[in-house]
């Protein structure tokens, strides 16, 4: 029965002067994820609202949860489209439509008018009055509240009559791209996945690094996190996916340093291969999933040794959040399934039994003095030998 | 160089084995079925195939059924056999080395309100005649072991069960999962007092996706699968057509000349055992003698995570398989090797090296000598 949806949008709104920047970006993201959708569709801009119309035949709950990945879409009104043929046959739609969606429920409900069309012969005051009216005569289930209604019956006269009503949730957030690129730390764990997600809700494009170390983690832990990155794909758009074979530097690591600062050391080569990638590549910024407390390497002081060699601001979305606060929204995204997947990855493999967990800075430096020799080397030829994947 | 030695996680098709199957599905195509001559011509694969393995099991052809493999040889004929017999007892037996295609059925059939009893092993992963004897009752209806185990290659004293169940005097039904063990030894169901016997095509070079089960014809099993009626109603669909010949084709090519293939077989397994044991650390599970299976070698390497090694070996281009499916979300150990009463740290670091009848002497030594490379180094760096 629906042949549009009407797009609302929550903080573009109060947007100043470059508000076209952001409603240009969610029509350019929406325009993709309805792409491989069944059907044809036009989204257009027309008075702060975003219209996508259908034309002719299209998958219907295909489209929703399309547009339910759009980020900056606050809610979307599935819309009937109805020719003017005057009050009468206006008001007998309107009745139809209520009986197939609301009858026999007990609801309240207003009829809210938009004369959008000034040529209309009824102005939007009579209109309500009329239609509310014959509503409340046919549907005894039915009762009017102006203030707190239940169901909002929106009726837009335009050249073409929209009635609306259902408003389903978007997820809220800014349009994809308004506001750059960051890289990912992209691990086959819960976290990285949820992380990537969050700030791209921001706005922000994403590209994604992952560490693998053959053959102490498998082809098939590689194939995970193509699939996770795939998982978030569906609401970034497509991601760029930097696969960085870490095995030998992992292992002059092992040999050099002192084994209960081994995470602490390969994090701080991690971020600063991925800082280097990003900087190649135009990323502002780098994003992790990491979370206090978590794991012995993500104590505050751990993170504060991380974090001493990075240069670009490191986004940590869900630093505060608790496990279960974070598998929740694992679960939700769509990326928690994969995430459980039993695969080795590469940063448990070499753990030692008791790592610090009040790493001093000065000392780590002093350790990682213990590479000198080779690491450079190393981080180059780990940086060559990377492997880029299209991930959409 | 390249070796795989992972046979008994599958095999490659023989060349005569796909030609035959590219026949059936270009040219004979036709639904065995249909009346017209499409299908008759269809159908005289399935009589051949059937022939075949009559002959080859020292059976009647009326008592052979195709599959779609393994899988569903075992779950048919327990739980057919188990669900049509149970006005008669509802004890079965089973040990505690089955594949998952046995152990999940018996499990399904514990829910059913079936009582399973599963026989221990010993340390070289065999069951003891005597336990299975212990365990026999008045109720029992269904003793199943396998033949070859696929994880150790230890051979079942399948023998010894069907004397003793025959001698027991009691009306039990034997089931054997011969799919570690068709193509390599010489079953005759008949004499060996096996009623049911399942078999799988991708084993023996043969297509994935086609098995087989021998049915005693005395024996009564109802269907797990309802549809058309086909192969007498006990398995309804389509006969995968191609898949039969296949199956038919792989298992006629390894038993031409079967006793001096499987000669060379064990030589080659001998070989290998004996590179192993030159191999610091490196401990064989189970026996490795002419009593035990010729193309299956389980090996532990303490100190060495089984995946770790299985991935580097991969990197060299050795194919083998992991004794268990551990890893650090959500460590399975093998109950095989378990059941064996084998060590945590033997059971986390076991590998199955598996060969056939294609299988080299070059293929050999290069395995031996990439571990004899590999291992050193792996070992070096551990979780300290």
């Amino acid at each position: 029965m629906f042949q549009a949806f009407l797009i609302k949008y929550g903080e573009i709104g109060v947007k100043g002067k470059n508000r076209y920047v952001f409603e240009d970006a969610l029509v350019k993201r929406i325009k993709e994820v309805l792409r491989p959708v069944d059907g044809h569709f036009q989204v257009t801009k027309d008075q702060g609202r975003i219209y996508v119309e259908a034309v002719g035949a299209f998958d219907y709950e295909e489209a929703v949860s399309a547009l339910r990945r759009v980020f900056g879409i606050v809610s979307i009104c599935p819309v009937v489209i109805l020719e003017d043929c005057g009050l009468e046959a206006l008001t007998q739609d309107v009745l139809d439509y209520v009986g197939k969606l609301y009858a026999g429920q007990k609801k309240t409900f207003k009829v809210h008018t938009r004369r959008a069309n000034k040529k209309y012969p009824v102005e939007s005051m009579a209109v309500n009055a009329e239609i509310g009216g014959k509503i409340l005569e046919a549907f005894p289930d039915l009762s009017v509240d102006v203030h707190h209604p239940d169901i909002m019956l929106y009726i837009e006269l335009r050249s073409q009559i929209y009635l609306y009503s259902e408003v389903i949730p978007g997820p809220g957030g800014m349009p994809l791209g308004t506001n750059g690129r960051s890289m990912l730390l992209l691990s086959g764990g819960i976290d990285s996945p949820v992380a990537g997600y969050m700030v791209a809700k921001r706005g922000v494009c994403i590209d994604a690094v992952y560490f693998h170390a053959p053959p102490y983690t498998s082809e098939r832990a590689k194939q995970k996190v193509v699939d996770l990155a795939k998982e978030v794909a569906a609401y970034t758009g497509p991601i760029r996916l930097h696969v960085i074979n870490f095995t030998d530097i992992q292992m002059y690591i092992y040999d050099q340093c002192p084994h209960d600062e081994l995470t602490i050391i390969m994090r701080r080569y991690m971020m600063r291969i991925a800082e280097t990638i990003a900087k190649e590549t135009g990323c502002l910024a780098l994003i992790t999933g990491e979370s206090i407390g978590q794991v012995a390497s993500q104590t505050v002081a751990s993170l504060a040794a991380t974090n001493d060699v990075c240069t670009l601001p490191v986004f940590r979305p869900l630093i505060a959040f608790d496990k279960e606060d974070i598998v929740t929204l694992a679960k939700k995204i769509g990326t928690y399934e994969t995430s459980i997947l039993p695969y080795e990855d590469c940063c448990t493999t070499f753990v030692a039994k008791h790592p610090v967990t009040k790493p001093k800075v000065e000392l780590i430096r002093k350790s990682e003095g213990l590479l000198a020799e080779k690491i450079e080397e190393m981080v180059a030829e780990a940086l060559a030998g990377e492997e880029v994947l299209e991930i959409r | 160089m390249e070796a795989y030695l992972d046979n008994s996680a599958t095999t490659r098709c023989l060349e005569r084995v796909t030609d035959k199957m590219v026949e059936v599905m270009r040219a004979d195509f036709g639904n065995p079925s249909s009346m017209h001559t499409k299908g008759v011509e269809a159908e005289k694969y399935i009589r051949e195939a059937k022939a075949f393995f009559a002959r080859n099991l020292k059976v009647q052809e009326k008592e052979i059924y195709f599959t779609s493999g393994g899988t569903e040889s075992n779950n048919l004929a327990l739980i057919g056999a188990a669900m049509a017999n149970r006005r008669k007892g509802n004890h079965l037996i089973t040990t505690s080395l089955e594949h998952a295609s046995v152990f999940s059925p018996m499990k399904y059939l514990e829910g059913q309100g079936f009582r399973v009893t599963y026989l221990p092993a010993d340390e070289s992963g065999k069951i003891r005649t005597e336990d299975l004897k212990a365990a026999i009752c008045e109720d029992t209806i269904l003793v199943s072991v396998m033949y070859v185990n696929n994880e150790t290659g230890a051979v079942q004293p399948v023998d010894e069960t069907g004397k003793l169940l025959r001698e027991s005097g009691r009306d039990i039904l034997f089931h054997v999962d011969a799919i570690q063990a068709y193509g390599k030894y010489r079953i005759h169901p008949k004499r060996e007092g096996i009623h049911l016997l399942s078999v799988s095509g991708h084993k023996i070079h043969g297509p994935k996706g086609s098995g087989l089960l021998y049915v005693d014809e005395k024996v009564k099993i109802q269907p797990i699968l309802f549809g058309g009626e086909q192969q007498k109603g006990l398995r309804s669909g389509t006969e995968n057509v191609p898949g039969i010949a296949g199956i038919a084709e792989a298992a006629a090519a390894c038993y031409e000349d079967l006793d001096g293939k499987v000669e060379r077989l064990y030589q080659l397994k001998e070989r290998f055992v004996e590179g192993i044991s030159r191999l610091p650390e490196a401990v064989v599970n189970g026996e490795t003698g002419r009593g035990s299976a010729p193309h299956i070698v389980n090996v532990s390497f303490p100190g060495v995570r089984s995946e770790v090694l299985l991935h580097a070996l991969e990197d060299k281009g050795v194919y083998v398989s992991a004794g268990s499916a551990c890893s650090s979300n959500k460590p399975s150990p093998s109950h095989t090797l378990t059941a064996m009463g084998l060590s945590k740290e033997r059971v986390e670091s076991a590998l199955r090296f598996s060969f056939c009848f294609e299988t080299t002497q070059e293929e050999i030594d290069y395995c031996l000598q990439e571990l004899s490379e590999l291992l050193p180094v792996l070992r070096r760096y551990v979780r300290r």
